[in-house]
């Protein structure tokens, strides 16, 4: 509703059709904005139905942290990502085969291991991620195939290595005692410790979390980077017309994924002292239904860290809350299913209004 | 218009480009100065978007001379002619449609503050030099946050052209920038068109619509089927006789007269002038 008059010599804005939008409707448009409100809603539902058991305290506003920290780490990256135009649903893959090579790198060679030092172990389990973040990459830039088909095959490969590996040296597929092995205790400190707040234990993984976080939107937000991000996954060709590099950013993108995994494997080996080839299972998906929910286009180029911050409270504030509130467990999916529908309608409603600013 | 007869900016000399047994472009000469429009001209077919990738580094030419400020060139990549400051903006623009202004703007060649791993993307100094570049192309930004997907088609090549400017192009070839556009969009084209022409740069227009090419153009170079068929300087050609020209001059009266065979006689005035 402006009140100026149109310029004459600007025919081609039709000012008459421009209005000032305030800055909550500002704030609304942001992609974040949908997740924000979605745990928002979320937690005031549990804290109704659930309050009673105690919904609404320190404990389970820990057990809701310590659940979205893992998650939230793998969801940053792959937000990244997404924006950047790909999928990568091998992370869950490499949580497990991090975890496992950190573990058989560890154990004593008597019960088929390495015997390494902790040190040795996490740096060398590090680059192999890289590399496999690295190789994701570099095959979805180099033969242009969905990067959905490409790190399926590496899904089912890399989860079928920490098996095999895993059982054909040590004969087992979860190994533990990594609090037995030098080097443990530094570890412990930077990735597995607690953190004691009016007496509920939070994860110090949610510190990485948070930073991550942080990092990701300054990438996003404040560097050429994110920029190149944006544009590789909004329109690659013309992106690649103007000067981004956009092989480079995707095959980084990938490393970033699995970097994110890797960190999780760490972490959840620390806190547990042990890892299983098992684990990370499924875990894909469930950052991908984070991202989605947090308002990142599944085709790229529009998306923020912060929506994939919320995202993952969702989800925790979800799973945490289902058990609080006495519903049978089995129930859950069918919960995150149409938290993920709902979501994705609520933000493709709220991104209407930003197109129609 | 400076029309002094100064070294041509820009010029080729009998280019020809086969690809095989197709011959695409037969001796072909065009050039153009600063500070003046060329306008390439010709039916679906004539080889336009052949001489524009020839122009823009895309092709190279089977044979002839590519000269940019009297020294002959030749290159490897669009990369290297954009280096010298020869811009093409294409139909589909190379913009990003979820993205900002702004982050279209510098796109791949973004402005940074700080040293080192802290080296930040200059917000302020892209969103407030966008604004500033779209006003001296005569527009006023409300929002350089708003997502060039809102922005309309002739916003957009306006926008495109604006980022050609302001990096540096000496030679700005625009692909057909007028095709897809309604008639006052055009218009609003077609003035950047003049406005970067003031400014100094040497502006080539591929069209097929002698209707916006006339008003703008200097020279007129009217391509049909891969070789010259006219060359003129505005002087030496009224709107008439090129629009005769580009619709085949001899051809369309042998069209009309078969159409006035078919549809039983009749005047037409439809060869025009």
């Amino acid at each position: 509703m402006t009140t100026e008059a149109p310029k004459a010599e600007t025919p081609a804005k039709e000012d008459e059709r421009v209005r000032q939008v305030g800055p909550i409707q500002r704030l609304l448009v942001m992609p974040g904005t949908g997740a924000i409100i979605i745990t928002v809603l979320l937690w005031v539902f549990f804290a109704i139905v659930a309050g009673g058991n105690n919904f609404v305290s320190m404990d389970v506003t820990a057990a809701i942290l310590n659940r979205a920290a893992p998650l939230g780490i793998m969801a940053i990256a792959v937000c990244l990502l997404m924006i950047g135009g790909e999928f990568d649903l091998s992370i869950g893959s490499i949580v497990g085969f991090t975890g496992m090579s950190i573990m058989i790198l560890v154990t004593p060679t008597d019960a088929g291991g390495f015997g390494w030092s902790m040190w040795l172990a996490v740096i060398v389990s590090l680059i192999l991620a890289l590399l496999i973040g690295m190789g994701n990459g570099a095959l979805v830039v180099t033969t242009r195939l969905p990067s959905f088909i490409v790190t399926l095959g590496s899904l089912f490969i890399l989860r079928g290595l920490a098996i095999a590996i895993a059982r054909q040296r040590t004969n087992r597929t979860q190994l533990g005692n990594l609090d037995e092995v030098e080097g443990f205790g530094f570890f412990e400190t930077i990735f597995g410790s607690d953190i004691e707040v009016f007496g509920a234990s939070f994860d110090i993984a949610i510190l990485w979390w948070i930073g991550l976080v942080v990092l990701a939107t300054w990438l996003l937000s404040r560097t050429p980077w994110g920029n190149w991000i944006f544009g590789t996954g909004g329109a690659e060709d013309s992106a690649r017309n103007v000067g981004v590099p956009t092989r480079r950013v995707k095959i980084l993108l990938f490393m970033g994924t699995a970097f994110a995994a890797f960190l999780v494997a760490l972490i959840q080996a620390v806190q547990f002292t042990g890892s299983d080839a098992l684990r990370g299972t499924l875990q894909e998906f469930n950052a991908i239904i984070a991202v989605v929910v947090g308002g990142t286009l599944l085709t790229g180029g529009y998306g923020s860290a912060v929506g994939a911050f919320f995202g993952a409270l969702a989800f925790a504030t979800l799973q945490q809350g289902v058990v609080i509130w006495g519903v049978d467990a089995d129930w859950f999916r069918v919960f995150v299913g149409g938290l993920l529908v709902v979501a994705v309608v609520f933000n493709n409603y709220i991104r209407q209004l930003a197109a129609r600013r | 218009m400076t029309t002094e007869t100064k070294t041509p900016l820009l010029e080729v000399r009998n280019i020809s480009k086969y690809f095989g047994s197709v011959i695409a472009l037969e001796d072909v000469s065009a050039f153009v100065r600063a500070g003046e429009v060329t306008c390439l001209l010709g039916d679906n077919g004539a080889g336009k978007s052949t001489l524009i990738k020839v122009l823009s580094g895309v092709y190279k030419p089977t044979d002839g001379e590519y000269l940019f400020k009297g020294d002959s060139m030749h290159f490897d990549s669009p990369r290297d002619a954009l280096e010298l400051g020869i811009a093409t903006v294409y139909q589909d623009l190379a913009m990003i449609p979820l993205m900002s202004i702004w982050r279209n703007f510098f796109l791949g060649s973004e402005p940074t503050k700080g040293a080192g791993p802290f080296r930040m993307f200059d917000v302020d100094f892209a969103k407030k030099t966008t604004s500033e570049e779209m006003a001296k192309m005569g527009i006023d930004l409300r929002d350089p946050d708003q997502p060039v997907g809102t922005l309309s088609g002739g916003e957009r090549q306006s926008v495109a052209i604006a980022r050609a400017v302001y990096f540096g192009a000496e030679v700005l070839i625009l692909d057909e920038p007028t095709a897809a556009l309604g008639v006052k969009q055009a218009g609003v084209v077609l003035k950047y068109v003049v406005q970067a022409k003031q400014r100094g740069i040497g502006v080539i227009l591929i069209t097929h619509n002698p209707h916006h090419a006339y008003p703008v153009g200097d020279h007129f170079v009217i391509l049909r089927r891969g070789q010259i068929y006219g060359d003129y300087s505005k002087d030496q050609i009224t709107l008439d006789e090129l629009v005769q020209m580009m619709a085949g001059g001899a051809d369309l009266e042998v069209l009309t007269h078969e159409l006035e065979a078919a549809t039983g006689g009749g005047e037409s005035s439809s060869a025009g002038g």
